[in-house]
């Protein structure tokens, strides 16, 4: 297969590309309009970009295909939509071009958006975030409904696209640029516990996949493998994959919270009251 | 100090939502079927393909309308799944009762265009059962309706004599007189549960 075809998607999905043209192109746009102050640096577009476009790639290349019928290979394709794409794209703080196209929008639109707001602000709860992160993930992963989910196509899209909203989501939560000292951003304390209670369940999956004798995931025996590999050898190497680099992200994460927390370290709350001598 | 219940519940109500949502869930993970094989109704389209039979004719999916189709891939030189898998239809389909057995059709398509001639498929298939069409195409063709029911196929490299292993799907798609999806057959079904289930198909809107 020549290089190229590599590249054209397996399963064409206009909603994928169509998607990702929009986030880009409304990325490209605000850069373009927005005051030059408030611009992001070169390496953070870049880090943006290359978060969306990893996102992309492993949905509308051929990488899809091996994804279909791999299961390291979709465990793989996990790790990017819902850890390393989203992670790179809430690293790369869009969040002054965010700002830019909203104040963009016009205010009668912007009211109609309240219902969004008012859902994003209840998925953003600490609580539901770290469920929904790791729910999503036992769920997708759950024998029978892994099973339904790679036999129909409608089911295996909303499974692709859960994982990446719901990545972006929690990794917009624990990256959040804004600090909590001076605005209502989650606490750095609390990002970390987060970050360590959602690794422990994803540790005990992955290692429970690769321990377990049997085959859990039969459906790559039923509908056939993209190549010959011993079905134990795909399992076990789709079990490390759920097990070990998300754990890694999440330390990873752990210390880039740490970095700030330090870096703030000292400086004053915004709502603290001053100390008054006091009288006895 | 009492925090009146207005002000406690939008903390509270997500933690609420998750408990009711995981309690929820838990009730999905049931399967009461009473089928033996996999219920696909709800996952994968009707039955369409465009192939060419043994007498090198075009043949489409309506034509086969009316009856209860097994469709299958493999390959003629296949030295495991494919001669038992279709030992296993044929004998599940001659246990039916008699009504039943001509309303039925194995469908065996060859994932091996380059060495299963039309005429090689039809004498494999005929070697198992009556009820059997042999179909084939280009390979073109093959990876769209392989890709159409989720599974795919790939070729090992030949040996020095040039035979080479085909790696395929051991599953079955069964579909209903009008061409619905209902039935996936694991290899690990019996020719008992596998005569079941064709049955109880059979018997749908004609009992």
């Amino acid at each position: 297969m020549p290089l190229a075809a590599y590249l054209t998607p397996y399963d064409f999905s206009p909603v994928t590309i169509l998607g990702c043209m929009l986030v880009l192109g409304l990325y490209g746009y605000g850069l373009l309009k927005m005051p030059e102050e408030d611009q992001p640096g070169s390496l953070r577009i870049l880090v943006f970009v290359v978060g969306v476009m990893l996102c992309y790639g492993v949905m509308q290349t051929q990488f899809d295909y091996y994804s279909q019928y791999m299961f390291f290979v979709h465990r793989g394709q996990h790790l990017v939509l819902h850890h390393l794409g989203p992670l790179l794209i809430a690293l790369s703080n869009p969040l002054p071009v965010v700002l830019f196209l909203y104040s963009r929008i016009k205010p009668g639109i912007r009211h109609a958006l309240s219902p969004v707001k008012w859902i994003y602000r209840f998925l953003q709860h600490p609580a539901i975030a770290s469920f929904l992160f790791v729910g999503l993930i036992f769920f997708w992963l759950w024998p029978p409904i892994h099973f339904n989910a790679m036999l129909s196509r409608d089911l295996y899209w909303i499974m692709n696209w859960s994982m990446l909203l719901d990545g972006l989501l929690f990794w917009w939560l624990i990256l959040d640029p804004r600090s909590p000292l001076s605005s209502n951003a989650l606490g750095y304390g609390k990002r970390i516990l987060l970050l360590a209670l959602v690794a422990v369940p994803q540790i005990i999956l992955g290692a429970t996949i690769v321990f377990s004798r049997g085959m859990v995931y039969d459906v790559y025996e039923v509908c056939g493998r993209a190549w010959p590999m011993a079905p134990e050898t795909d399992q076990l190497l789709g079990g490390l994959l759920t097990w070990i680099p998300p754990a890694m992200m999440s330390i990873l994460a752990i210390l880039i919270i740490l970095r700030r927390a330090m870096r703030e370290d000292g400086k004053t709350p915004l709502y603290s009251k001053k100390l008054e001598p006091t009288h006895s | 100090m009492n925090i009146p219940f207005r002000v406690r519940l939008p903390r509270i109500l997500p933690i609420i939502v998750v408990a009711t949502t995981a309690i929820f869930l838990t009730g999905c993970f049931g399967d009461d079927k009473p089928w033996r094989g996999k219920d696909i109704s709800s996952l994968m389209p009707e039955l369409a393909f465009e192939l060419t039979d043994a007498s090198s004719d075009t043949i489409t999916a309506k034509e086969t309308d009316g009856k209860i189709r097994m469709l299958f891939f493999g390959f003629t030189s296949c030295p495991d799944v494919c001669p038992a898998t279709l030992q296993k239809l044929s004998r599940a389909v001659n246990d039916m009762p008699e009504q039943w057995q001509d309303d039925t059709r194995i469908v065996f398509v060859s994932v091996d265009p380059q060495r299963d001639t039309p005429e090689k498929i039809k004498n494999y298939v005929d070697f198992f059962s009556d009820k059997a069409i042999g179909l084939t195409g280009d390979e073109k063709a093959l990876r769209e309706l392989s890709k159409r029911y989720r599974t795919t196929f790939s070729y090992d490299d030949p040996d020095a004599k040039g035979n080479y292993n085909v790696s395929h799907s051991g599953a079955v798609y069964v579909f209903d007189r009008e061409g619905n999806a209902r039935l996936l057959f694991k290899p690990g079904l019996s020719v008992e549960d596998i005569r079941t289930d064709l049955v109880a198909l059979a018997q749908e809107g004609r009992a």
